[in-house]
């Protein structure tokens, strides 16, 4: 290859597919209704900071009104109708969803700063898919494993995270549902618009009222969720630091409680590895959704024959990552989703300087307005340094090496978390004893950040308890 | 066999710590009565420091109690059943003089504990099968789930002191997993006895760990140990240990998001039991792999 390649034109994602309301109340009971108080916060385009709606920040008023609706729900309707009709409701709003996934996808991408090729390749046909799969579970549970008879806990109170917020909602109603529970749902603060557009579909779908209900506001209204009496099981799905505080909240309750928490997996690439793919993977695993991603594959561990080589195929490849708009159909890497996030990856990257490791950030221009990060490595990173310890949630990956397979897995097993991990090589003998050694929920040989509604996902150690996908996931929500 | 004017030699009740019968590093005992108050033996009463020196040597014996075959792990337990059977008399007398109960209720519950072995034996090469297995995933991958011990589990022994001890005992260890447990405070000599028993079942030492003494005393030091992945307070009771002490524990292990299982009071032993005390020591690890050519 020599000389001139052709540059990319913009090719913008039209907004005209998604009419925003000004304001949005909180989805109780099948309607959508003005908080108790008069709080409210506004949702932003992380990539323009222009303000996209206006939102209800729910009180404890309004999470026991939402509690008594999911109840009644519960004991009148939802609980009584048998498998197969619940089936079908959850059928509907998998086909709605997909009948309005390219409003839903823009959507995600305005509120959350993700690139529509995620959002719209990724994010929503996943959603559509976890609601079919655990639709078809409905009227099957008794061949789960569970019991002959397995029985639903009733009302659950669900907190989700910025990152993924449909793909989230999805993954925590779904089954929650198809098991015969109902729910109240709070997303995050910073990405509320999808989980508001998800109550209408509920509407569409005629789903009854109560057996859905979403509610809007920061983390005071998470922790009224969750240590409300009326709730009977708590799924939360975000920062270690918070799902502690919510576990030790919960201690000695008859709440039940899964727990889907941080990461800093390792992504181990052996000197017999295909180079280029590991560097599509390193990649992957680390710029996928701006590294606002639990199971990123922060750490490389690259074996030092290959160091070398490793890392300058991997600055090629980063150079020619398209930092910007969310909405380009050509981006790779979005926005940071807030400045408070860009704030912390800011400092937590800045601790890499300061311990002595050395940075490299990929060459692109970022857009003055939004926030935003260009994509970093840092080389020399001890297993001491921050920035090889604690999650830094941004596209930020830290490079360490090592020489033997005993030493990768030490290496990698060293942190608190245990949520994925990655290999790379060619060796299959190698590729399972690494995968039987490593102490992670999820393991990618030769792959990375692949997700599946029939596939268990969830953490080792302080990465969380409990498991979401497939038959594993129906545990959680049911006795 | 004894002739009247026999001095009996007694046994001295110790702790059962990696494999060893060491005495509390307290020094401390505690008297064990029978039914109708009657001393019968001093057994030692365990400090936090031997609570830390059983999850030692628990941590120390799991990764190669894991490495074990099933087929393996499956045959030790099935040891136990066969040397538990073989003491049945000790047993027996242990939990008539223990709970006051008659010979056939002493009989049966040993009987009961003696097939729980047995039942937890053969679940040690099937356990894979049944919560494990591949994920149908919609693209060209192979997807495959196993489970894994999850580690070290801590446990408060139930009050019953046999049944209820090899019911909490058997299905946390043949996974793979290694067990710290506090046997019933009131009735603790079974629990020594079985450390006997496992000792000599080709159990490796510090696969289990009994102590015996105060769960209010030694609990709270394992519940926020970092070295113990999981907590099964089963035999917490609010009545003799206080209203509290469940929550306490249970707050404790959320720093360190230690899995816990809440009290059981109530739990009848006898009853065969289901899957669940066996999925909750394990962790679901799924391992991907794109297919082609």
């Amino acid at each position: 290859m020599t000389g001139k390649t052709f540059d990319y034109a913009p090719a913008p994602e039209s907004r005209a597919v998604v009419d925003l309301a000004s304001s949005y109340g909180l989805f109780i009971n099948g309607e959508f209704t003005a908080g108790a108080g008069s709080a409210s916060f506004k949702t932003i385009n992380p990539a323009t900071e222009e303000v996209l709606a206006e939102v209800t920040e729910a009180g404890e008023a309004d999470v026991d009104r939402a509690v008594s609706a999911a109840r009644r729900a519960y004991e009148r309707v939802w609980d009584p109708v048998p498998g197969r009709e619940r089936a079908k409701y959850l059928f509907r709003i998998a086909r709605i969803v997909q009948e309005r996934s390219r409003e839903l996808a823009v959507t995600e991408s305005l509120d959350n700063g993700k690139p529509i090729r995620e959002s719209r390749d990724g994010d929503l046909p996943l959603v559509a898919a976890w609601f079919f799969y655990y639709a078809g579970w409905a009227d099957k549970l008794g061949h789960a494993g569970l019991g002959t008879e397995p029985r639903p806990l009733g009302v659950a109170g669900q907190v989700i995270p910025w990152n993924f917020p449909l793909m989230m909602l999805a993954w925590k109603i779904a089954p929650a549902l198809a098991t015969g529970n109902t729910v109240v749902l709070k997303p995050a603060e910073t990405t509320p618009l999808t989980a508001l557009l998800f109550a209408e579909i509920c509407q569409q779908a005629d789903l009854p009222a109560g057996v859905v209900n979403i509610l809007t506001g920061a983390g005071p209204t998470g922790q009224a969720l969750v240590t409300h009496a009326g709730v009977d099981k708590v799924a939360f799905t975000g920062s270690t630091a918070v799902g502690r505080g919510i576990a030790r909240s919960l201690a000695g309750t008859d709440k039940r409680l899964t727990l889907e928490l941080g990461g800093k997996a390792a992504n181990v690439v052996f000197d017999d590895a295909p180079l280029d793919q590991a560097v599509e993977g390193i990649v992957n695993g680390i710029f996928f959704n701006q590294g606002h991603v639990c199971c990123a594959g922060s750490r490389l561990l690259v074996q030092e024959s290959v160091a070398e080589d490793v890392l300058e195929r991997l600055k090629a490849r980063m150079a020619t990552l398209r930092v910007g708009d969310p909405l380009d159909k050509n981006t790779d890497v979005g926005a940071i989703n807030s400045a408070a996030q860009l704030a912390r990856i800011r400092e937590l990257s800045d601790t890499g300087d300061a311990e002595g490791a050395e940075r490299w950030s990929a060459p692109c221009t970022l857009p003055d307005h939004g926030f935003w990060f260009a994509p970093t490595i840092f080389t020399g990173v001890t297993q001491a340094h921050r920035i090889a310890r604690e999650e830094i949630f941004g596209p930020v990956l830290s490079v360490l090496t090592f020489r033997t397979p005993a030493e990768a897995v030490a290496k990698a097993n060293n942190t608190p978390y245990g949520l994925s991990a990655g290999v790379w090589t060619e060796k299959g003998s190698r590729i399972l004893w690494m995968a039987d050694q490593l102490r992670a929920g999820v393991v990618w040989a030769n792959t990375f950040n692949k997700f599946d509604p029939a596939s268990p996902f969830g953490g080792y150690k302080e990465s969380g308890y409990g498991r979401e996908g497939g038959r594993h996931g129906l545990a959680g929500y049911l006795r | 066999m004894s002739s009247s004017d026999r001095v009996d030699v007694r046994k001295t009740y110790k702790l059962y710590v990696g494999g060893a019968f060491p005495r509390s590093e307290s020094g401390r005992s505690y008297v064990i009565s029978d039914s109708r108050g009657r001393f019968l033996a001093n057994a030692a009463q365990a400090s936090r420091k031997d609570g830390r020196d059983a999850v030692v040597a628990a941590r120390k014996a799991q990764p190669s109690w894991a490495r074990r075959t099933p087929y393996n792990r499956g045959q030790v337990l099935y040891r136990a059943a066969e040397v538990m059977e073989d003491r049945r008399e000790q047993f027996v007398e242990q939990l008539r003089a223990a709970e006051g109960v008659g010979q056939r209720k002493a009989d049966a519950y040993l009987d009961a504990a003696v097939d729980r072995w047995v039942w937890y034996a053969g679940w040690a090469d099937k356990v894979a099968q049944v919560l494990g297995g591949a994920n149908p995933v919609a693209g060209p991958y192979f997807n495959l789930s196993v489970p894994e011990p999850t580690g070290v589990v801590a446990v408060m022994a139930p009050a019953d002191p046999l049944l209820g001890l090899v019911s909490v005992v058997a299905p946390a260890i043949v996974t793979g997993n290694t067990v710290v447990v506090v046997a019933s405070r009131p009735h603790p000599l079974p629990a020594v006895t079985l450390g006997e028993v496992l000792a000599t079942s080709d159990l490796p030492g510090g696969v289990v760990n009994v102590l015996t003494g105060s769960a209010t005393e030694i609990a709270p030091w394992l519940a926020s140990h970092r070295d113990v992945d999981a907590l099964d307070l089963s035999g917490v009771d609010a009545d003799t240990d206080g209203p509290d002490l469940a929550h306490d524990l249970e707050a404790a292990a959320a720093e360190t998001l230690t899995r816990v299982r809440r009290p059981e009071p109530g739990a009848d032993w006898l009853r065969t039991p289901g899957l669940d005390r066996l999925s909750w020591t394990l962790e679901t690890k799924t391992v991907w792999h794109p297919v082609g050519v």
